[in-house]
C-alpha cells in the first residue's frame, strides 16, 4: 500500500472523526474538540493535494536551487489556515464559558431546552412542538384519564 | 518510510477516536495534543516545514494551553486540595 | 432518532468524501501557479523562502484579511469574557520551580521568538509562529504568578500599532504608483539577512500584532473567575 492512500485514508479519517464529534456528542466542549479535528483533517487534505514525490521543500539553502521544489501555494493557504482555527478555538471556548455562566450546564439538551423556555417566557407564545413530545404526551394522557 | 507513514497515522487516527470517548477532559485534552503532534511531522514528510512549525506551535501549543486555561474555568479540571 | 438521523448524515457525508477522493491524484500533481511562481521567486521577491515570498508578496492581501480575522476573533472574544470583577478568586500560588522556571524561560523564549520572526525570509519561519512563540513568552510569567494581571492598554496599543504599520508599509506602495502591497526597497543578496526589500518589515509587524493579541486574550482568558 502506497503512502498516498494511506495519508489520504488519515485525512478522510479525521474529517469524519471530527465530524461525529460534532454531530453526535451532547457536551459542548467535546463539540469544539470535534470542531478542532475537522480543522487539522482538512488542512491536512488542502496540504495532500499537490504534493509530488520527490520534490524538496520550496526553501533554497546554501545557494543551490533544486530542478523542481514542492508547491509553495497551498502552504501558504494552510499556514494562514491553521491560525485562523485557532482564533475560532478561541471564540468558541469563550462563549462556552458564557454558556455555562448564564445556564449553569453545559449539556446541549438542556441549554437548548432552557432557551425555549426563556422565549416562551419572555415573548409570552406558545412554541409549537410535536404531539410526541415528552410534555405533550403526558398532558394528553392526563386529559385521557 | 511507509512503515513510519502507516505508524504515525495509526496511532493519530486511534488518538483522535480517543479524544471524543474519553470521559476525563484532560486526558481528551492530551489525546488532541498527540494528534496535533503526529499532523506535525505528517507536514515534514510532505515537505512543507513552514507548516509543520506552525502547527506544532499552534495546535500542540497554543491549542492545547486555550484548552486547559478553559477547561479550569469551567470547572471540569480540578486540581485536588483546592476548593 | 436524533442518533439515528446523526448517523445516516454521517454515512452519507463519508460517501461523498471517499467519491472525492477516488478523483483525487497523488503524487504526480502538475502544479502550475507553483511552477510559475518556483520559476521566478527568486530574482522577483529576492527571498529564499519561497513561502514567505508567497504570503507577503503573491497573496499579501491573503494575508491582510487573515490578520483581520484574528483581530475579530480575539476581541470578540475578549468582549465575550467581559471585565473581570475587583476582588475575585484566583488559583492558588504556584510553588518556587514554577516561578524559577518562568523567569527563566522568559529571554529564552524572547530570543527564540525573534529570531524565528526575522530570519523569515531565509528559513522556515515567520510572523505567525515566531508570534505564537512571544505571546507564550509573555504570558507564562502571569501563569506563574496568579494574581498578576497584564497591563490589557499596552498591549492593545503594541496590537493597533503593528497592524497600522502593516497597511502603512502596503499603502507606501502605492505613492509610488504601484500596487497596494508590492514589495519595497532593495533586494539584496540572496540568503543574506537584509535581503528581500520590506518583507521582513512586514513580518516583524505580523508578528508583534499576533504576539500581542494572543496573549492579551490568554491573560483575558486566565482573569475570569472560575465558575463553580
Amino acid at each position: 500500500m502506497d503512502t498516498g492512500l494511506i495519508l489520504y485514508t488519515a485525512a478522510f479519517g479525521l474529517i469524519l472523526i471530527g465530524s461525529a464529534g460534532i454531530v453526535l456528542s451532547t457536551h459542548l466542549v467535546r463539540i469544539i474538540f470535534g470542531i478542532a479535528l475537522l480543522e487539522a483533517g482538512a488542512n491536512l487534505l488542502l496540504l495532500l493535494a499537490t504534493f509530488r514525490e520527490g520534490s524538496p521543500a520550496p526553501i533554497i539553502v546554501g545557494g543551490r536551487v533544486p530542478a523542481t521544489m514542492a508547491d509553495p501555494v497551498p502552504q501558504a493557504l494552510v499556514l494562514t489556515a491553521i491560525v485562523i482555527g485557532v482564533g475560532i478555538l478561541a471564540l468558541a471556548l469563550s462563549l462556552a464559558l458564557r454558556v455555562q455562566r448564564a445556564y449553569g450546564t453545559l449539556d446541549i439538551r438542556e441549554v437548548r431546552q432552557r432557551l425555549e423556555q426563556d422565549i416562551v417566557d419572555e415573548a409570552g407564545i406558545e412554541l409549537p412542538s410535536s404531539s410526541d413530545a415528552p410534555q405533550a404526551m403526558v398532558s394528553r394522557q392526563e386529559g385521557q384519564a | 518510510m511507509e512503515l513510519l507513514v502507516l505508524f504515525i497515522v495509526v496511532v493519530m487516527l486511534c488518538s483522535a477516536v480517543a479524544v471524543l470517548l474519553l470521559k476525563d477532559f484532560l486526558a481528551a485534552l492530551a489525546a488532541f495534543s498527540v494528534v496535533s503532534l503526529g499532523l506535525s511531522v505528517l507536514f515534514v514528510i510532505l515537505r512543507a516545514p513552514d507548516v509543520a512549525m506552525t502547527e506544532a506551535a499552534i495546535g500542540a501549543g497554543l491549542s492545547s494551553l486555550l484548552f486547559a486555561l478553559a477547561l479550569r474555568r469551567l470547572g471540569l479540571w480540578r486540581i485536588k486540595g483546592q476548593t | 432518532m436524533r442518533r439515528l438521523s446523526s448517523a445516516l448524515f454521517l454515512l452519507g457525508l463519508g460517501l461523498l468524501v471517499a467519491a472525492i477522493f477516488q478523483t483525487m491524484k497523488f503524487g504526480n500533481v502538475a502544479p502550475i501557479a507553483g511552477q510559475a511562481i518556483n520559476a521566478v521567486a527568486a530574482q522577483q521577491v529576492g527571498a529564499a523562502n519561497f513561502v514567505t515570498a508567497v504570503v507577503l508578496g503573491y497573496r499579501g492581501f491573503d494575508t491582510l484579511l487573515e490578520l483581520t480575522i484574528l483581530f475579530t476573533a480575539a476581541t470578540a472574544g475578549g468582549l465575550v469574557l467581559g471585565k473581570p470583577r475587583a476582588g475575585a478568586s484566583h488559583d492558588p500560588d504556584s510553588g518556587f520551580i514554577l516561578r524559577a522556571g518562568a523567569d527563566l524561560f522568559f529571554p529564552l523564549l524572547l530570543v527564540v521568538g525573534l529570531y524565528i520572526i526575522l530570519h523569515g525570509h531565509l528559513t522556515p519561519g515567520g510572523g505567525f509562529q515566531g508570534g505564537v512563540i512571544l505571546a507564550s513568552a509573555f504570558f507564562i510569567p502571569i501563569l506563574a504568578r496568579p494574581g498578576t494581571t497584564m497591563d490589557h492598554r499596552l498591549v492593545s496599543m503594541i496590537e493597533g500599532l503593528a497592524g497600522a504599520s502593516f497597511i502603512l508599509i502596503g499603502l507606501l506602495a502605492m505613492l509610488d504608483g504601484k500596487e497596494f502591497l508590492t514589495p519595497l526597497l532593495d533586494k539584496g543578496e540572496l540568503g543574506a539577512l537584509l535581503s528581500a526589500g520590506s518583507l521582513p518589515l512586514l513580518y516583524i509587524a505580523v508578528g508583534l500584532k499576533v504576539g500581542s493579541e494572543l496573549a492579551g486574550l490568554l491573560a483575558r482568558l486566565s482573569e475570569t473567575e472560575a465558575i463553580d
